[in-house]
């Protein structure tokens, strides 16, 4: 069962000749929208890399590159093909919103502000993908802080995960973004702990797990001492009270500063308008979790508030098939949560760095 | 008051007459500048429309050009004021002129860095969500914050300053030494703490080993202290060939002596860096390695490190040698090896290293898009522009060829 991601269109081949021995891989390998349309041969990695690899050209982007009308009508066109059924609308078209654009940020927003929001959210989607939304905007669950475990001797990095949590949240098909990337690591490196510049994000198997390799998946770690929210210029994103560490779509302004700070890759960016097919998209929302996102801003995973909040368990942890993933209250003794914290062997990523995260990893 | 206005309204009026008109040469120089102003703004319009897909910044590599020209162009802004010190050291001419110049450069400076913030973020129409006030800045812990607003004062100091000289000179006032000078004063210790800000927003990232490095803010101020006055140079040679302004030679020599300080400095921190990473040889050095050899597969930046390096070193040994010095044609190639070397040093050098690998050790091969360059271009057109026509205006009043004669 090789990977089973959103899209699975452009190949995904596994870096250079041989992985076994190349630690260094290079995402222009992904998927043709990363390969560079410009290369200027006096400019960094031109000339390597332009002789090491063929310059695919994507169409798309010369379509970017170009803002005459009549090219960019037919980027509207090539961009609703290439989704099919697509209902997103490229930021170039976004309309203007004045309620939008003027309202507060999420945290300073009294009980009818956020209603108000709620009832503009629903219109708004409605209006875009032709179906009723369900927005809810549930506050932090008394006495709980959400806490997430992951079994590694169990995880086969079937990446079912990350098709679940594309999913659920809302991420963009086209361009692709995906929360939830699973490492792979040989094992006998491992033995020596993980370091997460030797895991690679790019495996592509006939089958997982693969002989030897053992698997990390990683996303937004719910640091307690985020650096993320930390250096945000403009509090546009936070740790709730619950440990949930947020963002307000509106109210980033793509500055970019938090991909700088965190230490995990966590978020990401949207380069260009997402789109997600009207029949895929997920119409429970919540304006803090898996709202449609818009170009120019950064997300990240929220471990499903939509779906916690309301007591349910996260996408992905529903969609593992071995039942690696566990998630519960960590403020809760009785919880299993708190049960493998204290008798399993449990560690954090980049303990170093002191951010605290609410993601734990254990051997079962 | 009303003197006042009708003065100032004059002065606008002639101002503007002023740098519409000029040489044929002016003509073609700010024809050149007008062209890349209009390629940047296509070039803008077109990543507003459909977003920053039009750059080739990816996740790995989030931030690139545009940052990188924003922390040399800090420096520049920083290094052109201090140059007001030496000014008094060496007890160099009317040190008006010179204040005024380095006012001019840095305001344009700062205005470029503004531009360039600015065209970097994904949504540039909610920068008001940082105001105090309407927006909800995260002060005081983003650096950010910091650093727009010690940019913000630092624009309206320099400005504030300049066209009170300019407007002073304009109505045959004198300018009054005792107000302005404490102003003068104070901007240094500003320009200090704009590109120590600059600096501490990479340097707090405990997320990117090769920016966390507690020298990192001597550096940027080593190497600014190297580019500042040395496009200053270049800018008063230009001057003194194409307007009557007098700016000794012996002047020009002094400054590079300066250089030869600021550039010995600049390459002594280097060296304890490097001596660092590759001696300490932690897992961190995958950086400095991409910096000065390249990676396993051969990519790296190699090749731009070294020809930063070399153009540092040499332009070193012209500052520092009197005898080439003091040769002006000598000194004019220092100065022009020293801008190009720190632009690198600091654009390259600094961005690209702390981005590549990434945090899960991932490498994205970045070179700027075409659109990018542009847009890059037009901002540099226009910090080039507004400094042209403020140094065209400030200059035809100090030599006395526009006043207002006061009846
Ligand atoms: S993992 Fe990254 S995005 Fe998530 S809280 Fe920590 S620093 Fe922030
Ligand atoms: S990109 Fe958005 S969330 Fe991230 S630091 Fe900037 S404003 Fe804050």
């Amino acid at each position: 069962m090789g990977n089973a991601r959103a899209t699975g269109g452009a190949p995904r081949r596994f870096g250079p000749a041989s992985p076994a021995t190349t630690r260094i891989r290079r995402s222009s390998n992904r998927s043709s929208r990363s390969r560079l349309r410009f290369r200027l041969p006096w400019l960094p990695g031109s000339p390597t890399s332009s002789r090491r690899k063929p310059i695919v050209k994507n169409p798309e982007r010369d379509e970017h590159l170009d803002a005459k009308g009549a090219s960019r009508r037919k980027f509207l066109r090539t961009t609703a093909a290439g989704v099919g059924a697509a209902a997103g609308v490229p930021a170039a078209a976004e309309a203007f919103d004045f309620e939008t654009f003027f309202q507060k940020n999420f945290r300073r927003m009294s009980d009818e502000e956020i209603e108000a929001l709620k009832d503009r959210m629903a219109r708004k989607y409605e209006k875009k993908f032709g179906k009723s939304f369900n927005v809810q905007a549930t506050g932090p669950v008394d006495n709980t802080l959400f806490g997430y475990g992951l079994d590694i001797s169990r995880c086969i990095g079937c990446r079912r995960c990350v098709d679940a949590c594309v999913q659920e949240n809302n991420q963009s098909r086209d361009p692709e973004i995906q929360w939830i990337r699973v490492l792979e690591f040989e094992r006998e490196r491992v033995v020596r702990g993980f370091e997460l510049d030797e895991g690679n994000p790019y495996y592509e198997h006939e089958q997982a797990p693969a002989e030897g390799m053992v698997y990390l998946p990683i996303a937004c770690q719910q640091c307690e001492d985020s650096p993320c929210t930390n250096v945000c210029p403009t509090g546009a994103t936070w740790e709730e009270p619950d440990g949930i560490v947020v963002i307000d779509y509106d109210w980033c302004i793509g500055c970019r500063y938090c991909m700088a700070a965190c230490p995990y890759g966590a978020r990401h960016f949207n380069w260009a308008a997402p789109t997600i097919p009207a029949d895929e998209v997920n119409t429970n929302i919540h304006p803090l979790g898996n709202v449609p996102r818009s170009r120019g801003v950064v997300e990240k995973c929220s471990f499903c508030i939509q779906r916690v909040r309301d007591g349910r368990y996260p996408a992905c942890h529903e969609a593992c098939p071995v039942g690696a993933r566990k998630f519960g209250n960590l403020l809760d003794p009785d919880s299993e949560i708190s049960y493998l914290l204290k008798h399993k062997r449990t560690f954090v990523l980049k303990s170093e760095l002191a951010t605290r995260p609410k993601f734990f990893y254990f051997y079962g | 008051m009303t003197v006042y206005l009708a003065e100032f309204w004059h002065f606008t009026k002639e101002s503007v007459a002023l740098v519409a008109s000029g040489s044929r040469g002016y003509m073609l120089w700010v024809g050149l500048l007008l062209l890349m102003i209009l390629g940047g703004l296509y070039a803008f319009v077109n990543q507003a429309s459909f977003g920053l897909v039009t750059s080739n910044m990816r996740d790995p590599v989030s931030w690139g050009f545009y940052i990188g020209n924003f922390a040399f162009l800090v420096g520049v802004a920083a290094a052109a004021v201090i140059l007001i010190i030496p000014a008094y050291i060496y007890n160099w001419g009317p040190i008006r002129e010179v204040a005024l110049l380095g006012e001019l450069l840095a305001i344009s400076a700062i205005i470029m860095c503004m531009l360039f913030v600015t065209v970097d973020i994904g949504r540039p129409e909610k920068v008001w969500h940082m105001m105090p006030g309407v927006g909800t800045p995260n002060f005081p812990y983003s650096l950010l914050v910091w650093d727009v607003l010690v940019l913000n004062a630092y624009f309206v100091l320099n400005f504030f300053v300049a066209t009170y000289l300019v407007f002073m000179s304009y109505t045959g006032r004198k300018y009054n030494p005792s107000f302005i000078m404490p102003i003068i004063f104070l901007s240094i210790p500003l320009a200090i703490s704009i590109h120590t800000v600059t600096a501490f927003l990479f340097m707090g990232l405990k997320a990117r080993p090769f920016w966390n490095d507690a020298i990192l803010a001597p550096r940027f101020l080593a190497s600014a202290f190297c580019s500042g006055p040395a496009l200053l140079v270049l800018i008063f040679q230009i001057l003194r060939k194409v307007s009557p302004v007098q700016i000794s030679g012996a002047a020009l020599r002094k400054i590079g002596e300066l250089l030869a300080y600021a550039m010995a400095i600049n390459l002594f921190f280097l060296g304890c860096e490097v001596f660092k990473e590759f001696y300490s040889h932690s897992h961190h050095v995958i950086h400095a390695r991409f910096q000065w050899f390249g990676l396993e597969d051969g990519y790296g930046i190699a090749g731009y490190s070294i020809f930063a390096l070399t153009c540092n070193v040499t332009a070193f040994v012209i500052f520092v040698v009197p005898a080439l010095r003091n040769r002006i044609r000598f000194l004019l190639v220092g100065c022009v090896l020293a801008v190009a070397g720190v632009y690198v040093e600091k654009g390259l050098g600094l961005l690209l290293p702390g981005l590549t690998p990434d945090v899960i050790g991932e490498v994205y091969r970045y070179t700027p898009s075409l659109n990018e360059l542009m847009v890059g271009a037009g901002v540099w057109g226009v910090g080039l522009l507004s400094f042209t026509f403020m140094a065209k205006i400030s200059i035809a009043i100090t030599l006395g060829e526009l006043g207002y004669r006061r009846t």
